[in-house]
């Protein structure tokens, strides 16, 4: 790497400024007060605050609707990581086979990422809405009756694919590019040896894929649990009986709207750890690539 | 063991280039075949319809009394060996070899003995519990080799097999692979643009121009024989020369031939020759030197023992059985 010697002593920290600044604005400032609220509890008035040690994590591991939410996020986000991934992958591999006229199938399939999650949100709100949707009418022909206000299933349904729908093409993206680094002549060689389509993609293809769906299952999981509050937030509102009240909107519902600041805090320490170490498994696996 | 015959196979990719047309030939059980030709010349194309990995737009291709056009690669009893060497990577050199016979429902124990057979023939057996990443190109080529040999399948087919590997390694795989064929006996089709391997391996040779067949014939057939100028050209290093007629007046055939064609070392210093060639550079080989130089403007090449002094024009002659007399416009041999 090229070494530059500021004469300046000030001007590289200038230059750094704007972006230490907003780093310690948006992530270390609120981090440092969520870790310290955490240990905190106001009452009821929020006139008065004390220091109440770990009693806050205490209460949440004694919740049982903390416990709930733990097991829906869970459900939720594995769901939403086998669809994406699933669907990508099959997408992908399909693509894969025909990829001259592929440049115009990959562009249209970018489209969905461009879509702010709340706005995919109500999109998916619409299409399943029970009184106005098409899907719900759709589904009655099959005699399914959908209603993801009242039905818990429904509502995850709903969330899961509101959500995955838009990863789909991010994953969809390094799939094909994956597949493509594949050499065609291991491929072909696999077919000489005998092996058929189905038999090629589970003993070369897929092996041969492991680094980035490795990649692919930590940003898809982390997407999930973190970054799908837009769409909880416009279809579902963590409802019905909080069948899909995921962590990160527990945080906020208890947090804004149920106003209890130490428990969200705490609950948002947990999250950020949960953050920490996924990405610790990241660098170390992913940098490393997944052996094979 | 098979013949494996092709019937005017012909190749038209999506998109309308012809890669190959027309090609007829009969290859004998156990015959080893080379196709040669320049770049893009459609090998690769021709043996992967072989293969059974590209389809055939036209014509038909017998592997033994079967016509193979709309069968498997799978099922067509064939091994290919690739330029890439197409190694799984996530797969030991033992998986890398059984690969093919598992699939194929083999006895365990059969399979064993097979793999250890052709380890040993090919001496990678201190490598079998490697991936292939842990191995030298060469090994990787012996490896390659080894998954074609454990099937022993109806033909080998090799796609620039040794393209990859340093000069003295391919030279000795060269001959290893000749060896192992006449000792297996399993009809091969070897492409490859080195016309020196072309020689030094072919039973018989076939000479590739733009998709379409200049000459088949054995090596020595070819060499003695070219049926064009392209061939002439192509076969033979230094490369034959090719010299318009009016530039050798003198020669005999110069009347009615357009072009003579004279191989380097078929060109011998004479003091009453009939050619005069003025000296341009000169190339030392050690044993040889290659000079090179104009006769009445046209380039030419001859090969001379490595001593003595050169004087900057040359009196040359050849031997009247030296010279091939082709036509202008198709090129083709007149005699
Ligand atoms: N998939 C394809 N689609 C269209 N044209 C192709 C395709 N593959 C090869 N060709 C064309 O067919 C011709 C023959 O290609 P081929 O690969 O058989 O050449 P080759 O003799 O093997 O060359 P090389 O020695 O460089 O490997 C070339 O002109 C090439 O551009
Ligand atoms: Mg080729």
């Amino acid at each position: 790497m090229k070494r530059t010697i500021f004469s300046n002593q000030l001007l590289p920290w200038l230059l750094l400024a704007p972006q230490l600044a907003i780093t310690f604005i948006f992530f270390l400032w609120p981090a440092g007060q969520a870790i310290r609220q955490s240990f905190l509890r106001e009452d009821a008035f929020g006139i008065n605050t004390s220091f109440v040690g770990l009693a806050n994590f205490r209460a949440l591991l004694d919740s049982p609707e903390y416990l709930e939410s733990v097991k829906v996020t869970a459900v939720f986000a594995v769901s939403v990581t086998v669809v994406s991934m699933g669907v990508a992958l099959l997408l992908a591999v399909a693509v894969d086979r025909m990829l001259k006229s592929a440049r115009v199938y990959t562009t249209l399939l970018v489209w969905p990422y461009a879509v702010a999650p709340a706005v995919a949100g109500i999109l998916w709100w619409f299409i399943f809405n029970p009184t106005i949707g098409i899907m719900p009418y759709v589904l009655d022909v099959i005699g399914y009756d959908w209603n993801h206000v009242s039905s818990k299933t429904d509502a995850m349904i709903l969330v899961v694919i509101a959500s995955a729908w838009k990863q789909i093409s991010y994953n969809f993206l390094f799939f094909v590019a994956g597949l493509q680094a594949i050499p065609a002549s291991m491929r072909e060689a696999a077919a000489i040896d005998g092996a058929g389509p189905v038999r090629r993609f589970f003993d070369i293809t897929f092996p041969l894929l492991s680094p980035t769906t490795f990649f692919l299952l930590v940003i898809n999981i982390v997407y999930a649990m973190f970054e799908t509050f837009g769409v909880i937030d416009a279809t579902t509102e963590g409802g019905p009986a909080r069948a899909t009240n995921i962590m990160v909107y527990k945080v906020y519902f208890d947090g804004f709207v149920g106003q209890n600041i130490g428990s969200s805090a705490a609950q948002s320490v947990v999250l950020m750890l949960l953050v920490i170490t996924l990405t610790i498994i990241q660098f170390r696996w992913v940098e490393k690539k997944v052996e094979y | 063991m098979a013949s494996i015959k092709l019937d005017n196979l012909g190749k038209i990719y999506p998109g309308g280039s012809r890669a190959v047309g027309g090609v007829k030939l009969d290859i004998a059980d156990g015959e080893f075949i080379v196709l040669v030709g320049p770049s893009g010349c459609g090998k690769s194309t021709l043996l992967r319809m072989v293969a059974g990995l590209e389809s055939i737009t036209e014509g038909e291709v017998r592997i033994g009394d079967r016509v193979v056009n709309k069968v498997e690669p799978a099922d067509r009893d064939i091994a290919m060996v690739f330029q890439n060497y197409a190694l799984y990577p996530h797969m030991s050199v033992r998986q890398n070899l059984a690969y093919g016979l598992k699939n194929r429902r083999t006895p365990k124990a059969e399979i064993t003995r097979r793999v250890d057979e052709a380890a040993a023939i090919l001496q990678i057996g201190p490598f079998l519990d490697r991936k292939p990443r842990a191995l030298s190109g060469g090994q990787r080529q012996r490896v390659a080799m080894g998954r074609a040999i454990v099937r022993e399948p109806a033909a080998f087919l090799f796609d620039e097999p040794l393209s990859n590997l340093d000069a003295k390694l391919r030279v000795a795989m060269r001959l290893e692979i000749k060896d192992l064929q006449k000792r297996l006996r399993t009809t091969s089709i070897y492409v490859t643009h080195d016309q020196l391997e072309a020689m030094t391996l072919a039973d018989r040779l076939v000479v590739l121009n733009a998709g379409q067949v200049e000459q088949i014939g054995t090596p020595l057939d070819v060499y003695r024989r070219p049926a064009s100028t392209f061939v002439a050209g192509f076969i033979g290093s230094p490369a034959m020369n090719l010299i318009p007629a009016r530039a050798v007046p003198h020669l005999p055939g110069s009347a009615h031939a357009a072009v003579i064609g004279i191989r380097p070392e078929d060109l011998v210093p004479d003091p009453d020759g009939p050619i005069e060639m003025q000296v341009g550079a000169i190339e030392e080989l050690g044993a040889q030197r290659l000079v090179h130089g104009k006769v009445n403007g046209a380039d030419v090449t001859i090969a001379l023992p490595s001593h003595g002094e050169l004087s900057d024009r040359l009196r040359l002659n050849a031997a009247p059985e030296a010279l091939h007399r082709f036509d202008d416009k198709s090129g083709k041999r007149l005699d």
